[in-house]
């Protein structure tokens, strides 16, 4: 199944045009990493894709489940606000910046959501985020505050916080751009374990060589446009030029 | 007259001081929060509405604002004013006019706040209400605190404007026995009772700012 679909998904600000012509399928199980120069609009489909932002034109598909669709005017249209809150929990997002709620400890920043969002039962919750901070290493932090981490911490906390809603897919924004070299490692091991367990994921990335080796699929955009799409040796092994010279810088 | 009897008569005056200070924040506290979302709104009308009302409250003494509120009737509608109204009218004054300084710092403190914070909170599903009132709010309060604490100050020695329609006050009380008894005394003890009173509120703010710094 297409856990996400996007069809010819165009955005601009004030006439600059962004996302010129974007369509993507990711499938079940897939991990896909966007690369790319900076301004080539990674970040603003990612922005898209999880609806922070409102798309000018085009369709938005999760789970066969209409998100977003052309009014076929050049605008989109998007699903009643009840629609979009039950879509919107297939879907979670890792920030770049992490944007942990600095007054909730660990604990509070993972549970809170489950909790009072989703409405789960306590026990299910504490179950839940035990397992989460277990898996990625946090049981000694669960009552420290963010400030009191490192930036690595406190992304794979950011990581447990999105997955505690137990989405179907996870979309990163440049998950370790905030961190210095020694501290993306950490992060990189747990979203390569995810990869292992299978969790559909899109990764916007810097980091070529992560990329490589986990993705099933990378595509590379550049001026709004995704300029080539394809297993991580078609990428890699591109005669492309342009590709090449982005590829080689890093 | 004696310093006990002038220290008791200063003391009625000082419960009314009190009375003010207090019915002031707990009406103005929360009114400046809604006043604040008018100012913020996206609705034209009312952004100009509660920018209006604020720069009017701002720019003008409130010791003008107590009268009108407390004559107002009278002029206006030509309603007769009870006695009984003039502590009222004190209270609706200054609630009013502290609530435009509250709604623009409590401005100045969400419009602070990283929109990441409202992105992630989206992300996550929670409401606007839940958004607000979770992750915003309470972080907003950390980051108001100085200067809710300058305003709470000047609202310790402004209680004393309340002498302009002639409630008895601490201060109006000493200028009153001051008049009779030809002596300074009571301004002396009006000042150590307003100092002592803004030591305590500024030692109650710094306490509540030191129960924020758990984080950053």
């Amino acid at each position: 199944m297409n856990l996400l679909e996007i069809n010819h998904m165009k955005k601009g600000f004030d006439g600059l045009e962004v996302l010129e012509d974007i369509s993507l399928t990711v499938k079940e199980g897939e991990v896909v990493s966007i690369i790319g120069p900076s301004g080539s609009g990674k970040s603003t489909l990612l922005r898209c894709a999880t609806m922070l932002e409102r798309m000018d034109d085009g369709e938005l598909i999760y789970l066969e489940e209409k998100a977003a669709w052309s009014d076929g005017a050049g605008h989109s249209v998007y699903a009643p606000k009840n629609d979009l809150k039950r879509i919107q929990r297939h879907f979670g997002l890792v920030f770049q910046n992490f944007n942990l709620f600095p007054h909730y400890s660990v604990w509070k920043n993972i549970t809170d959501a489950p909790l009072h969002v989703d409405k789960i039962s306590k026990a299910e919750v504490e179950e839940r985020t035990n397992k989460l901070l277990q898996q990625l290493g946090l049981e000694d932090k669960k009552d420290a505050y963010p400030c009191q981490l490192s930036g690595g911490q406190q992304q794979r906390v950011s990581i447990a916080r999105a997955l505690a809603l137990q989405p179907k897919i996870l979309f990163f924004d440049e998950p370790t751009s905030a961190l210095d070299p020694e501290l993306t490692g950490e992060v990189l091991k747990v979203i390569k374990e995810l990869a292992q367990e299978k969790m559909t994921m899109i990764i916007v990335t810097h980091e070529m060589q992560f990329a490589r080796e986990l993705s099933d699929r990378i595509i590379f955009m550049e001026q709004g446009r995704i300029q080539k799409e394809g297993s991580p040796e078609d990428i890699f092994g591109s005669d492309n030029a342009r590709i090449r010279e982005f590829i080689g810088k890093f | 007259m004696d310093f006990g009897k002038l220290l008791g008569q200063l003391g009625s005056g000082m419960v009314v001081s009190i009375e003010i200070f207090m019915l002031t924040l707990l009406f103005s506290l929360p009114l400046g929060l809604v006043i604040s979302f008018g100012r913020m709104s996206k609705n034209t009308l009312l952004r100009t509405i509660t920018k209006g009302y604020i720069s009017i409250m701002r720019g003008t003494p409130l010791m003008l604002q107590l009268m009108v509120v407390y004559f107002g009737p009278y002029y206006l509608f030509g309603i007769k004013i009870a006695a009984s109204y003039r502590f009222t009218a004190v209270i609706v004054g200054f609630a009013l006019n502290y609530a435009a300084y509250f709604a623009e710092i409590y401005r100045s403190g969400i419009q602070s706040m990283p929109v990441g914070q409202y992105e992630a909170a989206k992300v996550l599903g929670y409401s606007k209400a839940q958004t607000f009132f979770k992750i915003i709010l309470p972080q907003v309060v950390k980051r108001i605190l100085p200067p809710v604490t300058n305003e709470v100050i000047t609202l310790v020695k402004d209680t004393s404007l309340a002498f302009v329609i002639a409630v008895s006050e601490m201060f109006t009380t000493a200028k009153a026995i001051a008049a009779a008894q030809t002596t300074m005394v009571p301004f002396i003890a009006a000042a150590v009772f307003y100092y002592i009173f803004n030591f305590a509120v500024a030692a109650f703010m710094e306490y509540l700012e030191k129960k924020f710094e758990y984080y950053r």
